[in-house]
């Protein structure tokens, strides 16, 4: 179908702070609906977003990290995290929710959704899509 | 080429929105279409019609007006950004039981489906942000 496209959906930021986080995930949420080809990219601070015991009651603020793990539901499957930024920041895949989806082409099989590359590599994902929308 | 455009900063606060508004006046110079520009985040303020800068100062909003009526360019506020914003049309106002709407002419709130649109039938999105 040629009216689907390659959506990049770049998250930057730390997940609270500033409110871009929680409405860039707003979006990825109402996009899945387009049925378009959609992945994530978490670089920079962004990587915090996917640390897992998050605990926000102290701020004030609702803590929508366990959104990140029905993401699988709306067919958003690919969320690939920078691994240099992981390590600036001195955390690891450990560090980092397990998000899991089910593989429609392989009997439901359940499997990770992210997926930690390195820069360079994740270059090459920037430079294969149709749309970018940063956050 | 057919051009989207989103905005997300506010105005007066940020330049982006500023160099939005520039790169779609010189893209539509250019003989190209622009047929959408999408607020989100702070960039939903630009639409309130009860902004009132110094006269010496552009008025940010008075400009995006202009030129959607010059040009036919869909103005489209995120309406999920502007209620927690403040930002609300007549409809939207009676709904929320407010007493009092701020959209300006020109603007209108719609869902992020609208984004998401202006991504597939678009050439090319821009966005104006941080």
């Amino acid at each position: 179908m040629s009216d689907v496209k390659k959506f990049l959906y770049v998250n930057r930021k730390a997940p609270y702070g500033t409110i871009y986080a929680l409405e860039s995930l707003e979006v990825v949420l109402i996009g899945a609906a387009f049925e378009q080809d959609v992945s994530l990219a978490f670089l920079d601070d962004g990587v915090f977003q996917l640390t897992k015991s998050q605990e926000t009651d102290g701020i004030g603020v609702k803590n929508f990290s366990p959104t990140f793990r029905a993401l699988g539901d709306y067919d958003v499957t690919k969320l690939y995290v920078e691994r240099e930024s992981l390590e600036e920041r001195g955390l690891s895949e450990d560090d980092l929710q397990e998000i899991m989806y089910e593989d429609e082409d392989d009997d439901w099989a359940e499997k990770p959704s992210i997926r930690v590359i390195s820069r360079a590599e994740m270059a090459d994902v920037m430079a294969d899509q149709d749309v970018i929308l940063s956050f | 080429m057919k051009i989207g455009v989103l905005v997300s900063e506010g105005p007066y606060t940020h330049e982006a929105v500023d160099s939005a508004y520039n790169f779609v006046t010189a893209a539509i110079a250019a003989g190209h279409e622009v047929p959408r520009v999408f607020f989100y985040h702070d960039g939903v303020n630009v639409a309130t019609r009860l902004s009132v800068p110094p006269q010496d100062e552009r008025n940010i909003q008075e400009n995006w007006t202009r030129l959607a009526k010059e040009h036919g360019v869909d103005l489209v506020v995120c309406i999920a950004a502007a209620q927690r914003r403040g930002l609300l049309d007549k409809n939207e106002a009676e709904r929320q039981g407010k007493d009092a709407d701020n959209i300006a002419e020109g603007f209108r709130i719609s869902g992020l489906g609208q984004l998401i649109e202006m991504g597939i039938q678009t050439d090319r999105l821009v966005t104006f942000g941080d």
